[in-house]
């Protein structure tokens, strides 16, 4: 054992220290440390894998299916994904040279940024967002530039705010629609405005699309199939959501040949491929489940409208989510922070939702509440959520300071 | 809304009107009457639990038979059919395509109540031309419901 001394900070790597922990995490432990809690917390669906799909799986463990892939990932699989992408959003891509399957759509959201990005370039994220995001770009070597969106305006991009923001150094923009946390998707007309500023200001746009299939009043229209708009478009997405496959950890992206070239060359000395099994079982997803996903987003789309009517019966001001699965709640009412009011809810009510606050600055006034769970889970979530809800307006009329019915070992870390 | 009603109480028939109404975002009293609608007009038949048999100390055994029969002019299986399903043994009955003719669903409560039903009332009406029984050794799923564990996605509390 050496007794030489580490450096400061310690031995990891600076650019790792400095990261902060998610903010998923650390209300994660505290909700996992509260018994009997009724979580809208979750990000995957409350359905399991259709059965089909994992039935092919097991057939493919008795056909011996356990060997590495191509780099790019089956060939049958990037066809029938090709064909599929096609078909339901008019995106055409060449399954020789312009789709890699990935570990998840996290690898595909990683292998983009390290591929498009030199030390220290830039990447406009649009907040409130997935977690990921502004952390990949960091462990890229480039540097986020956060650009925050707002209720108000539908979570939508207001393009002459964002203009100050593009410097030089600016590579791209990572977006995500229909939205986590918020349920916002994009139309054809923000869709066209954000490929004009593209071609404009010459960025490459990263689209995560992970929530397409589940669109609820409109047809998801995907920014690849925009005029001009696939020669700088990282399409992302994978099974997890629409065919609730979170587990099978299987996603592919999209792109003009020269970006899937460059991100298969990180992907072969990191991964190899994505796993095998796997991918066989999204082959079967694409060629056979096209009725599970309707099935499921009828559902989802149930309770969607159930929960956006509860939540605004009991005070808290929400928004019809135009896809995905969580309703992004407001809490300004409250006069609370929504870090506060969520440690509050799980102590004194135990119900798990996430504070907005987890997916940027700008979500702060926002808690996130997945719909998607039984609506018995719903329904008493709904029912302490209300009784929450009046305890605190009723407190704050009395003038007694709202933030007294949890100790301060709750609060937030 | 009668839609949306049907599909809530086929997968729970225990819900009531007011659950349904805050469930589907409609007034209590415009679910109800369509439900008393509904059942006036027998498109909801009836409510019944689904129970597993294994865990009942009472005995009963389920066999199913293939029936098949000379269909009669002018009523074709319809008279048959009342004839079969008339009695109470007999819990579901289908007419059905191929060789076969009817698929009668007994339950009974011993495998000799069940003999004594094929042969002494279903083999002899005169239309039945010959039958094949199947005793039912376990039942796994029933109705779109199974029986033994149910599977649930054992997700973690809090995801991004």
């Amino acid at each position: 054992m050496s007794n030489r001394r580490m450096p400061a900070g310690g031995r990891i790597a600076r650019h790792v220290s400095a990261l902060p922990p998610s903010g998923i995490r650390k209300f994660f432990d505290l909700v996992t440390a509260t018994p009997d809690v009724v979580s809208l917390g979750v990000g995957e669906p409350d359905f399991l894998t259709p059965w089909t799909i994992r039935e092919q799986a097991i057939y493919e463990i008795e056909r011996g299916r356990t060997t590495y892939t191509s780099n790019h990932g089956l060939i049958e699989l990037r066809r029938a994904l090709s064909g599929w992408l096609e078909k339901r959003y008019d995106a055409a891509y060449n399954p020789a040279d312009e789709i890699l399957i990935t570990v998840g759509a996290s690898e595909a959201i990683d292998l983009a940024l390290r591929a498009l990005l030199n030390p220290g370039e830039e990447v406009i994220v649009i907040q409130p967002c997935y977690v990921s995001y502004a952390p990949t770009v960091v462990l890229a070597g480039g540097k986020p530039v956060i650009f925050p969106t707002h209720q108000k305006d539908g979570f939508r991009i207001d393009f002459g705010a964002l203009l100050p923001l593009i410097t030089r150094r600016t590579r791209a923009i990572i977006i995500n629609y229909p939205n986590n946390p918020t349920g916002a998707t994009f139309n054809r007309n923000d869709l066209e405005q954000l490929a004009a500023f593209a071609c404009r200001q010459d960025l490459v746009i990263l689209s995560d699309e992970i929530y397409a299939e589940l669109t609820y009043d409109a047809r998801h229209i995907s920014l690849a199939s925009l005029p001009g708009m696939k020669e700088r478009t990282i399409l992302i997405s994978g099974f997890s959501k629409a065919h609730a496959m979170t587990g099978w950890r299987i996603g592919y992206a999209c792109a003009p040949p020269d970006i899937i070239t460059a991100m298969v060359k990180i992907h072969q000395y990191t991964i190899m491929c994505a796993p095998t099994l796997s991918q066989y079982a999204a082959l079967e997803a694409i060629n056979e489940c096209d009725d599970d996903i309707v099935s499921m987003r009828e559902q989802y789309d149930m309770r969607r409208q159930f929960i956006v009517r509860e939540f605004n019966a009991i005070g808290l001001k929400t928004l019809m989510p135009e896809g995905a699965f969580y309703a992004f709640v407001s809490i300004q009412n409250t006069g609370m922070s929504s870090e506060e009011l969520c440690a509050g809810l799980l102590h004194d009510e135990k119900v798990a939702v996430v504070p907005g606050t987890a997916f940027g600055a700008c979500g702060e006034g926002f808690i996130r509440a997945s719909y998607a769970s039984s609506y018995e889970n719903l329904e008493l979530a709904m029912e302490r959520m209300g009784r929450y809800v009046a305890r605190i307006k009723h407190d704050a009329h009395k003038g007694a300071p709202c933030r007294h019915n949890h100790p301060h070992g709750m609060r937030m870390p | 809304m009668k839609h949306k009603i049907l599909h809530l109480l086929r997968d729970n028939a225990r819900l009531s009107a007011a659950q349904i109404a805050r469930r589907i975002g409609a007034p209590k009293s415009e679910v109800a009457a369509v439900i008393k609608e509904l059942e006036r007009s027998r498109t909801i038949v009836a409510y019944k639990a689904i129970i597993n048999p294994e865990l009942v100390d009472e005995q009963t055994v389920e066999a199913v038979i293939e029936v098949k029969v000379r269909p009669k002019r002018g009523t074709g299986f319809d008279d048959i059919a009342r004839r079969i399903y008339n009695f109470p043994e007999v819990h579901s009955l289908y007419l059905i395509s191929g060789g076969m003719d009817f698929l009668v669903f007994l339950e009974a409560k011993s495998m000799k109540d069940i003999a004594h039903f094929v042969t002494e009332k279903l083999a002899t009406l005169e239309d039945v031309q010959s039958t094949g029984t199947h005793f039912a050794l376990k039942k796994y799923k029933k109705d779109g419901v199974v029986l033994h564990e149910a599977e649930s996605a054992s997700r973690l509390a809090v995801t991004p």
